[in-house]
Protein backbone atom coordinates (compact mmCIF):
# COMPACT_ATOMS: atom_id res chain seq x y z
CA UNK A 1 0.00 0.00 0.00
CA UNK A 2 2.21 2.45 0.86
CA UNK A 3 6.14 2.17 0.25
CA UNK A 4 9.10 4.05 -0.20
CA UNK A 5 12.08 3.78 -2.06
CA UNK A 6 15.73 4.93 -1.31
CA UNK A 7 14.11 7.77 0.36
CA UNK A 8 16.62 10.75 1.29
CA UNK A 9 15.48 14.06 2.77
CA UNK A 10 17.66 16.89 3.83
CA UNK A 11 17.06 20.17 6.48
CA UNK A 12 18.93 22.86 4.43
CA UNK A 13 22.38 21.06 4.05
CA UNK A 14 21.77 18.59 6.84
CA UNK A 15 21.15 15.08 5.27
CA UNK A 16 18.19 13.41 7.47
CA UNK A 17 17.75 10.34 5.97
CA UNK A 18 19.94 7.80 3.58
CA UNK A 19 17.86 5.47 1.51
CA UNK A 20 15.47 4.58 3.44
CA UNK A 21 13.17 1.56 1.86
CA UNK A 22 9.99 1.03 4.01
CA UNK A 23 6.48 -0.73 3.41
CA UNK A 24 3.17 -0.98 4.89
CA UNK A 25 0.81 -3.16 3.69
CA UNK A 26 -2.97 -3.35 4.16
CA UNK A 27 -4.26 -4.09 7.16
CA UNK A 28 -1.00 -4.06 8.51
CA UNK A 29 0.20 -2.52 11.78
CA UNK A 30 4.21 -1.61 10.94
CA UNK A 31 6.25 0.57 13.68
CA UNK A 32 8.77 2.66 13.64
CA UNK A 33 11.39 3.14 16.37
CA UNK A 34 15.20 4.35 16.72
CA UNK A 35 16.26 6.89 19.73
CA UNK A 36 16.30 11.02 19.18
CA UNK A 37 17.39 12.04 16.23
CA UNK A 38 17.48 8.52 14.53
CA UNK A 39 14.94 10.35 11.74
CA UNK A 40 11.76 8.84 12.65
CA UNK A 41 9.91 12.40 12.23
CA UNK A 42 11.48 13.65 9.79
CA UNK A 43 10.57 10.48 7.75
CA UNK A 44 6.85 10.52 8.77
CA UNK A 45 6.69 14.30 7.23
CA UNK A 46 8.85 13.32 3.94
CA UNK A 47 5.86 10.47 3.73
CA UNK A 48 2.62 13.43 4.40
CA UNK A 49 4.58 15.90 2.28
CA UNK A 50 6.19 18.73 4.92
CA UNK A 51 9.83 17.73 4.09
CA UNK A 52 10.42 17.41 0.15
CA UNK A 53 12.08 14.53 -1.38
CA UNK A 54 12.10 12.87 -5.01
CA UNK A 55 8.84 11.69 -6.35
CA UNK A 56 9.99 7.81 -6.62
CA UNK A 57 10.95 8.18 -2.91
CA UNK A 58 7.25 7.56 -1.91
CA UNK A 59 4.54 5.36 -3.83
CA UNK A 60 1.39 4.88 -2.57
CA UNK A 61 -1.05 2.78 -3.88
CA UNK A 62 0.94 2.37 -6.65
CA UNK A 63 1.36 6.07 -7.23
CA UNK A 64 4.79 7.73 -7.26
CA UNK A 65 3.57 10.67 -4.50
CA UNK A 66 7.31 11.76 -2.90
CA UNK A 67 7.38 15.44 -2.38
CA UNK A 68 3.67 16.59 -3.54
CA UNK A 69 2.17 19.22 -0.96
CA UNK A 70 0.59 18.00 2.02
CA UNK A 71 -3.04 18.24 1.60
CA UNK A 72 -2.76 16.51 -1.87
CA UNK A 73 -1.52 13.70 -0.26
CA UNK A 74 -4.26 13.58 2.09
CA UNK A 75 -6.43 13.54 -0.37
CA UNK A 76 -4.85 10.74 -1.54
CA UNK A 77 -5.94 9.00 1.58
CA UNK A 78 -2.88 9.27 4.13
CA UNK A 79 -3.95 10.70 7.11
CA UNK A 80 -1.27 11.74 10.38
CA UNK A 81 -1.59 12.41 14.20
CA UNK A 82 1.17 14.90 14.84
CA UNK A 83 3.61 14.73 17.35
CA UNK A 84 2.55 16.67 20.14
CA UNK A 85 -1.24 16.53 19.24
CA UNK A 86 -0.99 19.79 17.72
CA UNK A 87 -4.87 20.76 18.32
CA UNK A 88 -5.95 23.80 17.00
CA UNK A 89 -6.82 25.84 20.19
CA UNK A 90 -8.80 28.32 18.56
CA UNK A 91 -11.15 25.77 17.38
CA UNK A 92 -13.72 23.63 20.23
CA UNK A 93 -13.62 20.17 20.04
CA UNK A 94 -16.08 19.19 17.73
CA UNK A 95 -13.97 21.77 15.34
CA UNK A 96 -11.05 20.15 15.38
CA UNK A 97 -12.44 16.93 14.48
CA UNK A 98 -14.64 18.62 11.42
CA UNK A 99 -11.30 20.21 10.23
CA UNK A 100 -10.16 16.36 9.70
CA UNK A 101 -13.18 15.98 7.07
CA UNK A 102 -12.35 18.93 5.48
CA UNK A 103 -11.54 16.92 1.84
CA UNK A 104 -14.70 15.29 2.88
CA UNK A 105 -13.64 12.10 1.71
CA UNK A 106 -15.86 9.29 1.70
CA UNK A 107 -16.12 6.74 4.07
CA UNK A 108 -16.89 4.87 7.40
CA UNK A 109 -16.03 7.98 9.68
CA UNK A 110 -18.25 10.76 11.24
CA UNK A 111 -18.80 12.48 14.10
CA UNK A 112 -20.97 10.12 15.67
CA UNK A 113 -18.57 7.67 14.79
CA UNK A 114 -15.62 9.27 16.99
CA UNK A 115 -18.07 10.04 19.51
CA UNK A 116 -18.79 6.85 20.18
CA UNK A 117 -14.59 5.54 19.93
CA UNK A 118 -13.98 7.82 22.36
CA UNK A 119 -17.21 9.02 24.83
CA UNK A 120 -15.36 11.40 26.44
CA UNK A 121 -14.89 13.77 23.65
CA UNK A 122 -18.22 13.84 23.27
CA UNK A 123 -19.20 15.50 26.35
CA UNK A 124 -16.63 18.21 25.90
CA UNK A 125 -17.12 18.37 21.93
CA UNK A 126 -18.15 22.43 22.55
CA UNK A 127 -15.07 23.12 24.48
CA UNK A 128 -12.07 24.44 23.05
CA UNK A 129 -9.60 21.77 22.28
CA UNK A 130 -7.29 22.91 25.12
CA UNK A 131 -9.62 22.60 27.83
CA UNK A 132 -8.84 19.15 27.31
CA UNK A 133 -6.49 16.33 29.39
CA UNK A 134 -3.65 14.86 27.70
CA UNK A 135 -4.94 11.78 27.09
CA UNK A 136 -8.05 13.47 25.30
CA UNK A 137 -6.19 15.57 23.41
CA UNK A 138 -4.42 12.43 22.10
CA UNK A 139 -7.58 10.93 21.32
CA UNK A 140 -8.95 14.41 19.69
CA UNK A 141 -5.80 13.85 17.42
CA UNK A 142 -6.87 10.36 16.32
CA UNK A 143 -10.31 11.56 16.10
CA UNK A 144 -8.85 14.25 13.75
CA UNK A 145 -7.31 12.08 11.75
CA UNK A 146 -9.77 9.20 11.53
CA UNK A 147 -12.50 12.25 10.42
CA UNK A 148 -9.94 12.42 6.88
CA UNK A 149 -11.14 8.61 6.43
CA UNK A 150 -7.37 7.81 5.57
CA UNK A 151 -6.19 4.15 3.99
CA UNK A 152 -3.27 4.48 5.97
CA UNK A 153 -3.44 6.42 9.23
CA UNK A 154 0.24 7.46 10.59
CA UNK A 155 1.04 8.64 14.26
CA UNK A 156 3.61 10.30 15.90
CA UNK A 157 4.69 9.47 19.32
CA UNK A 158 1.29 9.13 20.73
CA UNK A 159 2.69 7.96 24.37
CA UNK A 160 4.57 11.07 24.96
CA UNK A 161 3.96 12.84 28.27
CA UNK A 162 1.01 10.69 28.82
CA UNK A 163 0.55 8.70 32.33
CA UNK A 164 1.10 4.57 31.02
CA UNK A 165 -3.24 3.79 32.24
CA UNK A 166 -3.57 6.77 29.19
CA UNK A 167 -1.55 5.35 26.84
CA UNK A 168 -3.16 2.27 27.20
CA UNK A 169 -6.45 3.42 26.93
CA UNK A 170 -5.23 5.37 23.53
CA UNK A 171 -3.58 2.16 22.50
CA UNK A 172 -6.35 0.27 22.83
CA UNK A 173 -8.29 2.09 20.44
CA UNK A 174 -6.38 0.96 17.51
CA UNK A 175 -7.81 -2.87 16.65
CA UNK A 176 -11.51 -0.95 16.07
CA UNK A 177 -9.33 1.50 13.93
CA UNK A 178 -7.58 -1.42 11.85
CA UNK A 179 -10.66 -3.17 11.72
CA UNK A 180 -12.28 -0.40 9.14
CA UNK A 181 -9.25 -1.49 7.00
CA UNK A 182 -7.47 0.84 7.88
CA UNK A 183 -3.37 0.35 8.13
CA UNK A 184 -1.18 1.61 10.78
CA UNK A 185 2.31 3.64 10.60
CA UNK A 186 3.51 3.80 14.38
CA UNK A 187 6.35 6.53 15.45
CA UNK A 188 6.84 4.85 18.99
CA UNK A 189 9.07 5.84 21.73
CA UNK A 190 8.35 3.22 24.15
CA UNK A 191 10.14 0.00 22.54
CA UNK A 192 8.11 -3.01 24.31
CA UNK A 193 4.98 -0.78 23.68
CA UNK A 194 6.28 -0.99 20.01
CA UNK A 195 7.00 -4.29 19.45
CA UNK A 196 3.65 -5.66 21.18
CA UNK A 197 1.26 -3.44 19.39
CA UNK A 198 2.89 -3.82 15.83
CA UNK A 199 3.43 -7.23 12.99
CA UNK A 200 6.32 -5.44 11.88
CA UNK A 201 8.87 -2.81 13.29
CA UNK A 202 11.22 -0.81 11.72
CA UNK A 203 14.51 0.35 13.43
CA UNK A 204 16.21 3.98 13.00
CA UNK A 205 19.83 5.07 13.05
CA UNK A 206 21.00 7.51 11.88
CA UNK A 207 18.99 8.20 9.02
CA UNK A 208 19.11 4.87 7.47
CA UNK A 209 17.52 1.41 8.50
CA UNK A 210 19.47 -0.86 10.90
CA UNK A 211 16.72 -3.40 11.49
CA UNK A 212 13.92 -4.55 10.07
CA UNK A 213 11.37 -7.38 10.59
CA UNK A 214 8.95 -9.30 12.07
CA UNK A 215 8.00 -7.65 15.72
CA UNK A 216 7.59 -11.10 17.70
CA UNK A 217 10.94 -12.55 15.67
CA UNK A 218 12.89 -9.70 16.86
CA UNK A 219 14.74 -10.56 20.28
CA UNK A 220 15.14 -7.68 22.84
CA UNK A 221 19.19 -8.22 21.91
CA UNK A 222 19.03 -7.53 18.01
CA UNK A 223 16.30 -4.46 18.86
CA UNK A 224 18.86 -2.86 21.38
CA UNK A 225 21.97 -3.29 19.17
CA UNK A 226 20.14 -1.55 16.25
CA UNK A 227 18.86 1.18 18.74
CA UNK A 228 21.77 1.84 20.03
CA UNK A 229 24.12 0.94 17.71
CA UNK A 230 26.80 -0.70 19.62
CA UNK B 1 -26.12 69.84 24.82
CA UNK B 2 -27.55 68.70 21.14
CA UNK B 3 -24.00 69.52 19.68
CA UNK B 4 -22.57 67.73 21.33
CA UNK B 5 -24.96 64.79 20.94
CA UNK B 6 -24.73 65.73 17.57
CA UNK B 7 -20.99 65.65 17.22
CA UNK B 8 -21.04 61.90 18.84
CA UNK B 9 -23.80 60.95 16.50
CA UNK B 10 -21.20 62.23 13.22
CA UNK B 11 -18.67 60.44 14.94
CA UNK B 12 -20.22 56.88 15.40
CA UNK B 13 -21.01 57.51 11.36
CA UNK B 14 -17.64 58.51 10.17
CA UNK B 15 -16.27 55.20 12.21
CA UNK B 16 -18.55 53.55 9.96
CA UNK B 17 -16.49 54.67 7.16
CA UNK B 18 -13.07 53.85 9.10
CA UNK B 19 -14.23 50.12 10.38
CA UNK B 20 -14.95 49.23 6.37
CA UNK B 21 -11.31 50.49 5.92
CA UNK B 22 -10.19 48.25 8.84
CA UNK B 23 -11.88 45.03 8.04
CA UNK B 24 -10.29 43.86 5.63
CA UNK B 25 -6.70 44.64 7.18
CA UNK B 26 -8.29 42.85 10.31
CA UNK B 27 -9.23 39.78 8.29
CA UNK B 28 -5.46 38.89 6.51
CA UNK B 29 -3.75 40.10 9.58
CA UNK B 30 -6.19 37.62 11.63
CA UNK B 31 -5.58 34.89 8.91
CA UNK B 32 -1.72 34.83 8.12
CA UNK B 33 -0.14 37.55 10.29
CA UNK B 34 0.32 39.64 7.65
CA UNK B 35 0.59 43.55 8.16
CA UNK B 36 0.03 44.98 4.88
CA UNK B 37 1.30 48.44 4.58
CA UNK B 38 0.06 48.58 0.95
CA UNK B 39 -3.81 48.12 2.67
CA UNK B 40 -4.82 51.93 2.38
CA UNK B 41 -3.34 52.21 -1.36
CA UNK B 42 -5.33 49.50 -2.48
CA UNK B 43 -8.24 50.99 -1.17
CA UNK B 44 -7.22 54.06 -2.87
CA UNK B 45 -6.20 51.54 -6.11
CA UNK B 46 -9.97 50.51 -5.68
CA UNK B 47 -11.88 53.89 -5.46
CA UNK B 48 -9.82 54.85 -9.26
CA UNK B 49 -10.85 51.18 -10.31
CA UNK B 50 -14.56 52.37 -9.69
CA UNK B 51 -14.33 55.67 -11.34
CA UNK B 52 -12.86 54.12 -14.20
CA UNK B 53 -15.72 51.65 -14.53
CA UNK B 54 -18.32 54.72 -13.68
CA UNK B 55 -16.70 56.33 -16.44
CA UNK B 56 -16.51 53.48 -19.12
CA UNK B 57 -20.41 52.25 -18.02
CA UNK B 58 -22.06 54.85 -16.88
CA UNK B 59 -23.27 52.75 -13.82
CA UNK B 60 -23.78 54.77 -10.88
CA UNK B 61 -20.83 53.81 -8.32
CA UNK B 62 -22.71 51.43 -5.87
CA UNK B 63 -23.96 49.60 -9.02
CA UNK B 64 -19.81 49.25 -10.11
CA UNK B 65 -19.31 47.27 -6.99
CA UNK B 66 -20.83 44.47 -8.90
CA UNK B 67 -17.91 44.88 -11.09
CA UNK B 68 -15.28 46.46 -8.62
CA UNK B 69 -15.96 43.30 -5.68
CA UNK B 70 -15.29 40.41 -7.95
CA UNK B 71 -11.92 42.38 -9.42
CA UNK B 72 -10.73 43.48 -6.30
CA UNK B 73 -11.05 39.76 -5.25
CA UNK B 74 -9.49 38.40 -7.96
CA UNK B 75 -6.67 41.26 -7.83
CA UNK B 76 -6.16 39.91 -4.06
CA UNK B 77 -6.20 36.71 -4.87
CA UNK B 78 -3.59 36.75 -7.69
CA UNK B 79 -1.49 39.34 -5.47
CA UNK B 80 -1.72 36.61 -2.45
CA UNK B 81 -0.70 33.51 -4.36
CA UNK B 82 1.78 35.38 -7.20
CA UNK B 83 3.84 37.72 -4.35
CA UNK B 84 2.67 37.44 -1.01
CA UNK B 85 3.13 33.89 0.02
CA UNK B 86 6.47 34.05 -0.73
CA UNK B 87 7.37 36.12 1.92
CA UNK B 88 5.24 34.79 4.90
CA UNK B 89 6.26 32.07 6.93
CA UNK B 90 9.27 33.05 9.54
CA UNK B 91 10.17 36.49 9.73
CA UNK B 92 8.22 39.31 9.73
CA UNK B 93 10.22 41.64 7.94
CA UNK B 94 9.74 40.28 4.52
CA UNK B 95 5.95 41.00 4.27
CA UNK B 96 6.64 44.52 5.73
CA UNK B 97 8.95 45.07 2.91
CA UNK B 98 7.59 43.87 0.20
CA UNK B 99 3.98 45.75 0.80
CA UNK B 100 5.68 48.68 1.75
CA UNK B 101 7.25 48.21 -2.08
CA UNK B 102 4.03 47.54 -3.24
CA UNK B 103 2.95 50.91 -1.94
CA UNK B 104 5.17 53.23 -3.41
CA UNK B 105 4.73 51.32 -7.04
CA UNK B 106 1.33 51.52 -6.23
CA UNK B 107 1.11 55.71 -5.41
CA UNK B 108 3.29 56.19 -8.15
CA UNK B 109 1.84 54.06 -11.03
CA UNK B 110 -1.62 55.94 -9.83
CA UNK B 111 0.17 59.19 -10.55
CA UNK B 112 1.33 58.59 -13.40
CA UNK B 113 -2.16 57.17 -14.25
CA UNK B 114 -4.28 59.74 -13.37
CA UNK B 115 -2.57 62.92 -12.00
CA UNK B 116 -2.62 64.32 -8.80
CA UNK B 117 -5.73 65.76 -9.51
CA UNK B 118 -8.22 64.50 -6.78
CA UNK B 119 -11.46 62.59 -7.77
CA UNK B 120 -14.44 61.99 -6.13
CA UNK B 121 -17.76 59.62 -7.23
CA UNK B 122 -20.91 60.99 -8.07
CA UNK B 123 -23.80 59.23 -6.55
CA UNK B 124 -26.07 62.32 -8.09
CA UNK B 125 -27.51 63.78 -4.98
CA UNK B 126 -28.13 61.03 -2.26
CA UNK B 127 -24.46 61.78 -0.77
CA UNK B 128 -25.70 64.75 0.32
CA UNK B 129 -29.50 64.02 1.49
CA UNK B 130 -30.09 63.54 5.27
CA UNK B 131 -32.90 63.56 7.20
CA UNK B 132 -33.91 65.27 10.56
CA UNK B 133 -33.78 63.52 14.45
CA UNK B 134 -35.03 67.05 16.17
CA UNK B 135 -33.07 69.28 18.32
CA UNK B 136 -31.04 70.39 15.14
CA UNK B 137 -29.55 67.31 14.54
CA UNK B 138 -28.92 66.01 10.47
CA UNK B 139 -28.19 62.43 9.42
CA UNK B 140 -26.68 61.72 6.48
CA UNK B 141 -28.36 59.04 4.15
CA UNK B 142 -25.28 58.08 2.25
CA UNK B 143 -23.25 57.72 6.51
CA UNK B 144 -25.96 55.91 7.85
CA UNK B 145 -25.77 53.29 4.95
CA UNK B 146 -21.98 53.24 5.51
CA UNK B 147 -22.48 52.26 8.84
CA UNK B 148 -25.14 49.93 7.92
CA UNK B 149 -22.69 48.14 5.79
CA UNK B 150 -19.78 48.02 8.32
CA UNK B 151 -22.47 46.41 11.03
CA UNK B 152 -23.28 43.97 8.22
CA UNK B 153 -20.30 42.63 7.41
CA UNK B 154 -18.69 43.08 10.36
CA UNK B 155 -21.71 40.11 11.39
CA UNK B 156 -20.88 38.52 7.76
CA UNK B 157 -17.34 37.46 8.75
CA UNK B 158 -17.94 36.57 12.42
CA UNK B 159 -20.55 33.88 10.59
CA UNK B 160 -18.28 33.37 7.94
CA UNK B 161 -15.31 32.14 10.75
CA UNK B 162 -17.59 30.81 12.96
CA UNK B 163 -20.45 28.52 11.10
CA UNK B 164 -18.37 27.39 7.40
CA UNK B 165 -15.93 25.07 6.39
CA UNK B 166 -13.78 27.98 4.99
CA UNK B 167 -13.42 29.93 8.20
CA UNK B 168 -12.84 26.75 10.02
CA UNK B 169 -10.13 26.70 7.70
CA UNK B 170 -8.90 30.54 8.50
CA UNK B 171 -8.89 29.83 12.03
CA UNK B 172 -7.05 26.82 12.27
CA UNK B 173 -4.40 28.18 9.09
CA UNK B 174 -3.95 30.65 11.72
CA UNK B 175 -3.54 28.87 14.68
CA UNK B 176 -0.70 26.03 12.67
CA UNK B 177 -0.33 25.95 8.81
CA UNK B 178 1.56 23.08 9.39
CA UNK B 179 -0.96 21.03 10.99
CA UNK B 180 -3.88 22.29 8.80
CA UNK B 181 -1.85 21.22 5.54
CA UNK B 182 -1.75 17.95 7.38
CA UNK B 183 -5.76 17.86 7.85
CA UNK B 184 -5.93 18.57 4.06
CA UNK B 185 -5.97 22.30 3.79
CA UNK B 186 -3.87 23.90 1.09
CA UNK B 187 -2.93 27.05 3.13
CA UNK B 188 -1.55 28.75 0.05
CA UNK B 189 -4.91 28.72 -1.43
CA UNK B 190 -6.94 29.62 1.82
CA UNK B 191 -4.25 33.25 2.31
CA UNK B 192 -5.68 33.79 -1.28
CA UNK B 193 -8.51 33.80 -0.92
CA UNK B 194 -8.05 35.25 2.62
CA UNK B 195 -6.59 38.23 0.31
CA UNK B 196 -9.33 38.07 -1.74
CA UNK B 197 -12.00 38.96 0.66
CA UNK B 198 -10.27 41.55 2.01
CA UNK B 199 -9.69 43.08 -0.90
CA UNK B 200 -13.62 42.62 -2.02
CA UNK B 201 -14.10 44.52 1.34
CA UNK B 202 -11.62 47.10 0.29
CA UNK B 203 -13.43 47.59 -2.61
CA UNK B 204 -16.71 48.52 -1.01
CA UNK B 205 -15.00 50.77 1.27
CA UNK B 206 -13.30 52.56 -1.44
CA UNK B 207 -16.46 53.03 -3.35
CA UNK B 208 -18.22 54.77 0.03
CA UNK B 209 -14.96 56.77 0.51
CA UNK B 210 -14.90 58.28 -3.18
CA UNK B 211 -18.44 59.10 -3.03
CA UNK B 212 -17.96 60.65 0.94
CA UNK B 213 -15.07 62.76 0.22
CA UNK B 214 -12.24 63.29 -2.71
CA UNK B 215 -9.11 60.64 -2.78
CA UNK B 216 -6.00 60.73 -4.90
CA UNK B 217 -3.19 59.12 -5.83
CA UNK B 218 -1.43 59.75 -2.45
CA UNK B 219 -4.12 59.45 -0.03
CA UNK B 220 -3.46 55.39 0.93
CA UNK B 221 -1.31 55.96 3.88
CA UNK B 222 -3.81 58.18 6.25
CA UNK B 223 -6.30 55.40 5.03
CA UNK B 224 -4.00 53.04 6.04
CA UNK B 225 -3.10 54.35 9.60
CA UNK B 226 -6.83 55.07 10.13
CA UNK B 227 -8.00 50.98 9.28
CA UNK B 228 -4.63 49.98 11.30
CA UNK B 229 -5.52 51.98 14.41
CA UNK B 230 -9.18 50.97 14.60
CA UNK B 231 -7.87 47.59 14.40
CA UNK B 232 -5.60 48.08 17.34
CA UNK B 233 -8.13 49.83 19.11
CA UNK B 234 -10.81 46.88 18.55
CA UNK B 235 -8.89 44.37 19.61
CA UNK B 236 -7.15 41.65 17.32
CA UNK B 237 -8.93 38.68 15.93
CA UNK B 238 -12.75 39.75 16.40
CA UNK B 239 -14.65 41.73 13.55
CA UNK B 240 -17.03 43.26 15.98
CA UNK B 241 -13.90 44.55 17.74
CA UNK B 242 -12.96 46.60 14.92
CA UNK B 243 -16.41 47.82 14.13
CA UNK B 244 -16.04 49.66 17.66
CA UNK B 245 -12.36 50.24 17.43
CA UNK B 246 -13.50 52.72 13.65
CA UNK B 247 -16.10 54.18 15.96
CA UNK B 248 -14.02 54.84 19.04
CA UNK B 249 -11.40 56.49 16.42
CA UNK B 250 -14.21 58.19 14.33
CA UNK B 251 -16.03 59.75 17.53
CA UNK B 252 -12.23 61.15 18.78
CA UNK B 253 -11.95 62.48 15.60
CA UNK B 254 -15.10 64.49 15.19
CA UNK B 255 -14.46 65.29 19.12
CA UNK B 256 -11.51 66.85 18.68
CA UNK B 257 -12.70 68.44 15.30
CA UNK B 258 -15.73 70.10 17.66
CA UNK B 259 -13.14 71.59 19.79
CA UNK B 260 -10.40 72.89 17.25
CA UNK B 261 -10.69 72.39 13.55
CA UNK B 262 -6.91 71.45 13.01
CA UNK B 263 -7.24 68.64 16.36
CA UNK B 264 -9.45 65.85 14.09
CA UNK B 265 -6.69 63.70 13.01
CA UNK B 266 -4.53 64.45 16.01
CA UNK B 267 -7.06 63.16 18.56
CA UNK B 268 -7.68 60.09 17.17
CA UNK B 269 -4.04 59.38 17.51
CA UNK B 270 -4.47 60.55 21.05
CA UNK B 271 -7.12 57.62 21.67
CA UNK B 272 -5.49 55.47 19.93
CA UNK B 273 -2.19 55.61 22.24
CA UNK B 274 -4.57 55.95 25.19
CA UNK B 275 -6.04 52.64 24.13
CA UNK B 276 -2.69 51.40 23.63
CA UNK B 277 -1.26 52.42 27.30
CA UNK B 278 -4.36 51.21 29.16
CA UNK B 279 -5.45 48.23 27.37
CA UNK B 280 -2.63 47.09 24.93
CA UNK B 281 -4.50 44.13 23.33
CA UNK B 282 -7.51 46.50 22.53
CA UNK B 283 -11.05 46.70 23.53
CA UNK B 284 -12.41 43.50 22.28
CA UNK B 285 -9.13 41.27 22.30
CA UNK B 286 -10.08 37.34 21.22
CA UNK B 287 -8.75 35.18 23.15
CA UNK B 288 -6.97 32.62 21.89
CA UNK B 289 -5.67 29.60 23.82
Amino acid sequence: MLSTHDLTAFYGDFQALFGIDLEVDAGEIVAIIGANGAGKSTLLKAITGLVPTHSEAVRFMGEAIGGRPAHRILSLGVAMVPEGRRLFPSLTVEENLQLGAYRKRAGPWTLERVYDLFPALREKRRMPSTALSGGQQQMAAIGRALMANPKLLICDEMSLGLAPIVIKSVYDVLPAVVAQGISLLIVEQDVGLAMRVSQRLYCLQEGRVALAGRSQALSREQVSVAYFGI
Amino acid sequence: MSGWLDTIIQGVLLGGLYALFAMGLSLIFGVMRLVNIAHGDLIVLAAYLALVVVNATGLNPLAALAICVPAMFLIGYVLQRGLLNFTLGGDILPPLLVTFGLSIIIQNALLQGFSADPRALRLGGFETESFHLGAGIAVGYLPLLVLGVAIALAFALELLFARIPLGRAFRATSDDPEAAQLMGVNDRHVYGLAMGIALGIVAVAAVFYGIRTTFAPTDGPDRLLFAFEAVIIGGLGSFWGTLAGGIVLGVAQTVGFRLDPGWGVLTGHLAFLVVLLFRPTGLFPRTRG
